[in-house]
């Protein structure tokens, strides 16, 4: 079957798993059933254990759902330690649910697949060898990516029914409260793991720091957590985010950041109390510089700034000109030391953040955001998931989700060295053309027809050419030549969901 | 033309080929390692194989390690290449560019 942005979706695999082909990026207003946990009541006096193993080979068994967080990101120890554990003990069958997998996980990911611990993987993304590893059809089943928001839904509607939750923090007491703040290995908002420690069955907190009890502010609470056990270091303080912020000197990121920049403050959005999210890459760090000084210069203040959040936007909320961070994630020391400090940054789960099926997303009250894009194609579909080559390498984050603000805007070179952004089509459809408006690139910028008003808007701006999306990607063949089209096997090796559960695209296992 | 030493030209960096050029007696023969050379590796091989082809060279070994390099680039490298192996260098072949 072919689903609305014309993707060809296997029918067999489709029908076994009850997954229907993406229609719309409308939401409606489904009513929704919510799942619950089951529970072992307790008073909490005996949570705090030494031994991790005993409590693997207590709580996970054959055939379960295990899930991990992955704020740590690479300084992840977490998930290494749980899992040789897991394997070791000859577990067998899991599916494994974390918020997402970072290339520290790679190694053992492989190993407990060809040890037939694992056999079914959801997640955000991938990288590195366990992207080529998948991409080559050696896992028998195929991967579910979703997004930040549509992994809170699933997990609310219960199509991923986490058994055990093994989540790493920095710091909890004796019953399990905990937060991202304090501690050696902080990370700042726990927004994603907070899902998991609400609908687990079971909830296993690994810690370095055990804290006198209560202790506050309680990002996870003790009437959600089952055991916490202290282990030497949950993480690298290093490796959990880069330190100090760089600003790209790059001419060409600087050229599109300025441009974004012109887009953004050009636009009718532009006004006091506007809200916006940008991301973590060179570019969209250096937008947010030159919004500040827009800001300043028109005196304007944002109500919110919404995502994952880095010091350059932290500043932003120590100068006034952001009133509040809703922050679902920190990408620097920075971003998180300042959740500690400033009350206006608020930690908001990933549910909170970006659930299309929930009572108010923040994504729905977004104005702009700044997303990037391995390819984009002439229906403005963007790929943030598979290379040219057609094998897994990224991640939906919060991509789907955020696409969904009042201007949708993708920053992208035209090409990356022998690559072109801009194809007829995209290797993988990740977020629906519907939802993007504008494109920027260095050579000018494209906006989605179906966005008259920001044509006009947008005409005449000096120095910013408008193309149709056709003519860029033209200009970017013209550069780089016709690619020869990659080769698959028919074995499907990962579905991606939108937001809403539908599958809006297959990967395909690379033909070697 | 005879291919008097091996000769190498350009660097590692993205977007750059290194081209390697050493004597052959089995026609042109072409390892290429490339990043893109599902999509590219055909054209690769082509253009390089094209520029020894000007030059006359119908035995070679040739080395290349592509970043991600253009036509434009990849055409470039393979001439400083050649010319360095021909021992050449002080007589820029401008008529093949």
């Amino acid at each position: 079957m072919k689903n609305k942005v014309n993707r060809e979706l296997p029918d067999d695999i489709m029908a076994q798993l009850a997954f229907k082909p993406f229609q719309t990026t409308e939401i409606g207003h489904p009513t929704i059933q919510r799942a619950a946990p089951k529970l072992v009541a307790t008073t909490g006096n005996d949570k705090l254990k030494d031994s991790l193993a005993e409590i693997v080979q207590a709580t996970v068994k054959d055939g379960m759902t295990i899930s991990f967080h992955h704020h740590f990101r690479n300084g992840d120890f977490v998930f290494n330690m749980v899992m040789r554990l897991i394997i070791d003990q000859g577990i067998k069958n899991l599916t494994l649910a974390p918020s997402s997998l970072t290339g520290i996980m790679n190694d053992l990911v492989i190993e407990a697949v060809e040890a037939g611990t694992v056999t079914n993987i959801t997640s955000s993304g991938m990288r590195g060898k366990l992207g080529e590893f998948v991409s080559g059809g050696h896992l028998a089943n195929p991967v579910i990516f979703r997004s930040h928001g549509g992994r809170a839904r699933a997990i609310e509607e219960g199509s991923i029914k986490i058994d055990v939750a093994f989540l790493g923090v920095p710091n909890a007491d004796r019953l399990g409260n905990a937060n991202g703040m304090n501690g050696d290995a902080v990370f700042g908002s726990l927004g994603y793991a907070l899902m998991d420690a609400q609908y687990a069955d079971k909830v296993v907190l690994l810690t370095d720091n055990i804290v006198p009890y209560p202790n506050t502010p309680a990002s996870i609470k003790q009437t959600q957590v089952d055991y916490v056990v202290k282990v030497d270091q949950v993480g690298d303080p290093d490796k959990i985010g880069s330190g100090a912020t760089r600003f790209t000197t790059d001419p060409k990121e600087l050229k599109i950041a300025k441009t974004v920049n012109e887009v953004i403050t050009k636009s009718p959005y532009f006004k006091e109390d506007f809200s916006f999210q940008t991301g973590s890459g060179g570019a969209a760090l250096a937008v947010t510089r030159y919004l500040r000084q827009s800001m300043l210069d028109h005196n304007i203040k944002a109500s919110f700034a919404l995502g994952g959040i880095t010091k350059p936007t932290t500043d932003l909320l120590k100068e006034g000109l952001v009133r509040k961070i809703m922050d679902v994630q920190d990408f620097d020391r920075g971003a998180a030391e300042s959740m500690h400090t400033n009350a206006n940054q608020q930690e908001i789960d990933a549910s909170w953040y970006a659930d299309p099926y929930n009572k108010g997303a923040m994504v729905d009250q977004l104005d702009v955001v700044i997303l990037s894009a391995l390819e984009i194609d002439t229906k403005f579909n963007v790929n943030v998931m598979s290379g040219s080559d057609g094998v897994i390498r990224g991640a939906i984050g919060g991509h789907q989700d955020a696409a969904t603000a009042k201007m949708t805007i993708i920053s992208a070179p035209l090409v990356r060295g022998r690559l072109a952004t801009v194809v007829p089509d995209v290797t993988t459809v990740v977020t629906p053309g519907d939802s993007i408006d504008v494109l920027v690139t260095e050579v000018g910028i494209a906006i989605n027809p179906k966005r008259q008003d920001l044509i006009t808007a947008f005409q005449n701006l000096p120095g910013i050419p408008v193309f149709t999306i056709e003519e860029l990607q033209q200009k970017a063949a013209t550069i780089v030549g016709n690619a020869h089209p990659i080769e698959y096997t028919d074995k499907t090796v990962a579905l991606i969901e939108y937001r809403d559960g539908t599958i809006i695209d297959a990967i395909q296992q690379v033909k070697d | 033309m005879e291919i008097k030493q091996t000769a190498l030209a350009g660097t590692l960096e993205s977007s750059d080929i290194q081209i390697m050029l050493s004597k052959g007696t089995d026609g042109i023969k072409i390892n290429l390692d490339s990043e893109v050379k599902k999509q590219f590796g055909a054209e690769i091989n082509a253009v390089i194989t094209s520029v020894l082809q000007k030059f006359e060279i119908t035995n070679a070994n040739v080395k290349a390690v592509d970043k991600g390099a253009l036509d434009c680039v990849i055409k470039a490298r393979t001439i400083a290449a050649v010319q360095r192996a021909l021992g050449t260098t002080d007589k820029p072949a401008w008529e093949v560019l």
